[in-house]
């Protein structure tokens, strides 16, 4: 394990127009670690993600993955350099197969280019059956082998969340960021998502980054927590301190001045 | 766990390439004893070139998702540059007479004028793809207009130059040199590449991009590349679409090429269903023969095409085919009750 942080930012920070909804973020991340990234509604969360991965570029502070500075790449960059994410509301290629939206993953690995695939190469045919044969082992962490032909919009909500996971971790990345992948799963679904996500950790040896709402699943699987609130960072630390930081009870709910 | 070998699985491509030359085998043996006339033949030649149009429209609308409304700016790129050419090999005797067939210089011609389209289309689709949906759609638009408008104030290209105003006229003395053979076997060479493009990493890119962009960023997908070079590769083959055009009609009116035309193509796409290629080749060859023969009902001619039409955007919305693609190899496997294989057919449109 190198000493370098998978992922880290220093004072990063984007405005829109005058609004800033992100201030002076800081974090280190380093390889295998689980860190929870908490706060009320609007707090920037989802802003920060979008940060981290290209989506927008930030106005302040910069990014490093591996020790590189990635401000101003574009989001494929950002997925070349390691770094994968979730959606908050899924966001899978609906009418595409199961099967594909892990292939479509895969996209940057695949060797042949357009000569191959116009002719169907024995390239094409090698590679094809290379990135089949991956996207079916990945599906089958998740149990979607079987369901590998099925157009993704007909697999049932727990199981597209878990798709999504399965396709950002075809990216071969280093770092998975996971928008608040319980949000809107029952308690077996919930428990569920919590042996993938431990088993992703110990297969893979990836760091990750949650975003969540179910306090029980953050407290229980988080090593660290970052709790932001308007933006700015309001507390850091570990499970326990952070849950009894009066900043952060005062965050969620409120103050009696 | 048992994983399939995918190769194995999708076949079997010799199914098609029988089914190509049979088809090929009855154009020859029809035209040899006359069925086929000159007429027929030309209406033949009309449908080659609406698939290759169609088709390749396919693969900016149907399996990128975006309306382009300019594809035959690109298609009158093929024309002009194509006829351009063949005139000057004509004039400088470069492979003319005996032992150079016409076919050498058709087929430079019609290449060269489908790499210039695509320089075109790469052109436009930088500035354009910044673009999605509605806008895309008026700014193809545009710049459909803007090549035609061109075009027709190129003094070389039949126009009377900017200084004698737009009163173009059309480039004549066009050798006639497509001949039916040739250009069906151009078209199952075109619809080939494109079927395997799309059968490719690069379809596979398109339609991630066609259901959600912002994801397929987040899932390292290069978007502005793939839009992009599915522009150009679509302006190719319009390009060379136009070649055959311009040595089947021998004179080139820039009437050939306005935004009505495009739309026609559009249709198409739209009949045939978007996303699928097979679609395409069925209502390009349906589409266009469809006029020649109501002719005889002339005053209703275009009312049925147009409740056709109709008919099938009520009861189909999503095209002939929908995303399916239609499968020689199924069919056959059907009639003789053999195992479903998966692949379709290229170019099996007579």
């Amino acid at each position: 394990m190198s000493d370098t942080p998978v992922l880290k930012t220093v004072n990063l920070g984007i405005n829109f127009g005058g609004l800033k909804a992100v201030d002076d973020f800081n974090i280190e991340i380093m390889q295998g670690e689980l860190v929870g990234l908490i706060g009320p509604n609007g707090a920037g969360k989802t802003t920060v993600f979008n940060l981290l991965t290209g989506v927008y570029a930030p106005t302040e502070g910069d990014i490093f993955i591996s020790g590189k500075r990635v401000n101003g790449l574009k989001p494929h960059q950002f997925v070349a350099e390691g770094i994968a994410r979730t959606f908050q509301n899924i966001r899978l290629f609906k009418q595409m197969s199961v099967i594909d939206n892990v292939k479509i993953a895969c996209d940057q690995s695949i060797k042949y280019k357009l000569g191959g695939g116009l002719l169907h190469s024995k390239l094409y045919w090698d590679e094809e059956q290379r990135v089949h044969e991956k996207a079916l082992e990945l599906l089958k962490l998740f149990n979607l082998d079987t369901k590998a032909d099925f157009v993704a919009s007909n697999l049932p909500y727990g199981q597209q969340r878990k798709l999504e996971i399965a396709r950002a971790l075809a990216t071969d990345m280093k770092i998975l960021l996971l928008d608040e992948p319980a949000a809107g799963m029952n308690p077996v679904e919930t428990a569920e998502l919590l042996d993938s996500i431990n088993m992703i950790r110990d297969k893979f040896g990836i760091a990750i980054l949650l975003i969540e709402h179910d306090m029980s699943l953050v407290m229980n699987v988080c090593e660290r927590i970052t709790v932001i609130d308007y933006g700015r960072t309001i507390a850091r630390g570990l499970p326990s301190e952070v849950s009894n930081n009066p900043d952060v009870i005062a965050a969620y709910l409120g103050t009696d001045d | 766990m048992i994983i399939p070998n995918i190769q194995r699985k999708a076949k079997n491509p010799l199914v098609n390439l029988i089914g190509i030359i049979v088809a090929f085998a009855v154009l020859v043996i029809l035209v040899r004893t006359g069925v086929v006339s000159t007429y027929i033949s030309g209406i033949l030649m009309t449908i080659c070139i609406s698939i290759i149009m169609a088709t390749s429209l396919n693969i900016a609308t149907g399996f990128l998702g975006q309306i382009a409304l300019g594809h035959c700016g690109f298609m009158a790129i093929g024309a002009y540059t194509s006829a351009l050419i063949t005139k000057a090999m004509a004039n400088s005797n470069i492979l003319v007479g005996a032992g150079a067939p016409n076919f050498f210089r058709f087929l430079i011609a019609i290449i060269i004028g489908g790499a210039l389209a695509a320089i075109f289309g790469m052109l436009v689709g930088i500035p354009a793809l910044r673009l999605k949906g509605d806008y895309l759609a008026i700014i193809t638009l545009g710049f459909g207009e803007i090549i035609r408008v061109v075009i027709q104030n190129l003094k070389f290209c039949g126009g009377n130059g900017l200084s004698q105003g737009a009163a173009g006229q059309a480039l004549v003395g066009i050798s006639r040199i497509s001949n039916i053979y040739v250009v069906y076997w151009i078209t199952v060479v075109c619809v080939f590449l494109m079927y395997c493009f799309v059968r490719s990493r690069y379809g596979r890119a398109l339609m991630a991009i066609r259901e959600d962009d912002v994801s397929s960023g987040a899932t390292g997908l290069n978007v502005t590349y793939y839009k992009v070079l599915a522009f150009t590769f679509s302006a190719f083959f319009a390009g060379i679409a136009g070649g055959i055009f311009a040595h089947y009609i021998g004179s080139l009116s820039i009437n050939n090429f306005t935004f009505m035309k495009s739309v026609e193509y559009v249709i198409m796409v739209v009949f045939g269903g978007m996303g699928s290629l097979t679609g395409s080749i069925v209502a390009g060859g349906i589409l266009s023969a469809l006029p020649e023969a109501l002719r005889r009902f002339a005053e209703y001619r275009m009312l049925v095409y147009s409740i056709a039409l109709i008919v099938v955007v009520i009861f189909k919305p999503t095209g002939l085919l929908g995303t399916r693609e239609f499968s020689l190899t199924n069919v056959l496997s059907r009639f003789f009750g053999k195992g479903k294989a998966e692949i379709k057919d290229g170019g099996q449109d007579e």
